[in-house]
């Protein structure tokens, strides 16, 4: 996606730093309660489960599954692309965790409802930006 | 059911401006016009509104979407205000008529002028002025997850929500189409409409794809226009010289998340559980309806409250829909009699409520809807929509 136009970025808070700065290291990280392990998303410091206030930033696997998905057609601003794919990811880990993310390395009209996808990170300025491509460009076969 | 409070409060006056592609005044000019026209409407002179609400509020004048405060058409009209307040973050765009139904039952006010302008028309001639995420720009807010992502635009959150709709569905393209041409059939016998040529299933089906599935003619048409509605004490109504159109029930929760990532049920959004609060604020049922004014800022949000308000089952909008005759003004469910904002123009659900008391009022002329007895529509239902926001609510006449 490097011929794109500069991402927009999230402004951070305390909450947010975590998830959008790990990926420097490349792991994708989550917010887990200590006491119940419900996955807390956005991140709040507040389990809804069971009202611990004890939390932490797990290393997920990364995996997941297209929830859904467009495949955008119009150019909104010179330098954008005619075609992306915009995604909602719900993580392997839990259903009710979803990511806003592109869906990268293949082409645009071959994503799927439930496709298995796996996060690949993107910097941009300080940020670490978790985007998902398919399942299967990770195989050994296909490693770049 | 006659203690809700809000069978207390009616609509006794609506007032619209000229709506355009690029009004020759400006967002306030168009506010007095359509606040003066809704007073006057009413019976009322400008020292009796003592409350005013809108929807969102200020604070969104160089795109368009909230060009006008509450504080300058208050100061604009010299109003002596007991009661007043913006809503940005209720129930949809109804929230405003909501807080007043609220404040009218309190006793701060008995009549309150309920205001929405646009001026995205022009704002948009001007500059990439819709974007909700610009390159180089940190974002806060409630789109903040989205940011990264290219989400330059609500339609790239609403395909995604409609594209889930489609595939647990199966609804075909031609059968989305008929919520665009049945707008525009309706649209040419409103002549304050902006869109009016009728459109085909194959226009449709030609026009450009803007996000999978969504194709240009499901996207409201951005315009400049302010609509004005005076919402009053029912016991303030009756002397008024319009029928008595008084509030049946309205749904207005928040059940869900509250997130445009996160929200619990993408392909119905957050209209199951507003539309149950309705249901049970009335002992009217879905089959009272004579005609709705159901919320197309996308066409996917007209096609779930036709599911979501119980006139056909979750899924079954494209059986029910079919060819568009259900739909139409002679249907069995008369929908959008305006053109809706696919074609009337986004007026962001205060549209919606003018028109449904114009049909309610019997004024539609042309577009006149009969209702199930013949004598004219009795009951009005209009709905809002948008991700994790819904609400609705049933207008009621004798």
């Amino acid at each position: 996606m490097s011929e794109f136009p500069a991402r927009p970025l999230p402004a951070l808070t305390e909450d947010t730093a975590p998830f959008w700065t790990a990926g420097e290291r490349g792991e994708l990280l989550i917010q887990q309660c200590d006491h119940c392990r419900y996955y807390i998303h956005p991140p709040t410091g507040f389990c809804p489960q069971c009202e611990s206030r004890e939390t932490h930033f797990q290393p997920v696997s990364g995996r997941g599954f297209v929830e859904t998905f467009t495949v955008n057609h119009k150019q909104w601003m010179p330098g954008l692309p005619e075609r992306y794919v915009l995604a909602l990811v719900r993580i392997a880990e839990q259903d009710d965790v979803r990511l806003a993310t592109n869906i990268v390395g293949c082409d645009p009209d071959a994503v799927t409802f439930d496709m298995p996808v796996r996060v690949r990170f993107e910097q941009a300025e300080d940020l670490w930006i978790p985007l998902f491509a398919p399942e299967e460009v990770f195989a050994p076969e296909n490693a770049a | 059911m006659s203690s809700y409070p809000e069978k207390q409060t009616a609509i006794t006056g609506i007032g619209q401006s000229q709506i355009s592609r690029g009004a020759d005044k400006s967002a306030l000019g168009l506010t007095i016009d359509a606040a003066m026209q809704a007073i006057e409407n009413a019976g009322l002179k400008r020292s009796d509104i003592d409350g005013m609400a809108c929807w969102p509020g200020g604070g969104g004048e160089a795109n368009g979407f909230a060009p006008v405060s509450i504080p300058a058409l208050q100061d604009a009209l010299r109003l002596k205000l007991n009661w007043y307040s913006n809503a940005s973050e209720t129930s949809g765009q109804f929230g405003a008529l909501f807080n007043a139904i609220g404040a009218i039952a309190a006793g701060l006010a008995r009549h309150v002028i309920v205001f929405r302008t646009m001026y995205e028309a022009t704002a948009r001639k001007t500059s990439f002025a819709n974007a909700l995420n610009k390159p180089g720009e940190r974002v806060y807010g409630i789109f903040n997850w989205y940011a990264p992502y290219h989400v330059y635009a609500a339609s790239l959150q609403q395909a995604l929500f409609f594209n889930q709709y489609v595939h647990r569905s199966g609804i075909r393209p031609e059968q989305i189409a008929q919520i665009a041409i049945n707008g525009r059939r309706n649209a040419a016998l409103n002549p304050a409409a902006v869109y009016r040529t009728p459109i085909t299933v194959d226009d449709y089906l030609a026009a450009p794809i803007i996000a999978t599935p969504l194709r240009l003619f499901d996207c409201d048409v951005p315009i400049d226009g302010a609509t004005a509605i005076i919402l009053s004490h029912r016991d303030a109504a009756r002397d008024g010289p319009n029928p008595l159109t008084w509030i049946e029930a309205v749904g207005s929760s928040m059940r869900y998340r509250n997130n445009w990532v996160q929200l619990d049920a993408l392909s119905t959004q957050a209209q199951p559980e507003v539309a149950r609060m309705m249901w049970n604020r009335t002992d009217l049922t879905v089959k009272d309806i004579d005609v709705a004014e159901l919320y197309d800022g996308f066409s996917f949000h007209t096609l779930n409250w036709l599911e979501n308000l119980g006139v056909c089952g979750l899924y079954e909008a494209k059986d029910f829909i079919a060819d568009g005759k259900a739909i139409a003004l002679d249907g069995e469910f008369p929908i959008n009699t305006n053109g809706g904002a696919l074609s009337a123009g986004r007026m962001h659900a205060y549209g919606q409520v003018h028109e449904a008391c114009v049909q309610l009022w019997g004024q539609g002329g042309a577009r006149q809807v009969k209702g199930k007895g013949g004598q004219g529509p009795k009951v009005a239902a209009l709905t809002t929509a948008g991700g994790p926001l819904a609400g609705c609510f049933l207008l009621a006449r004798d």
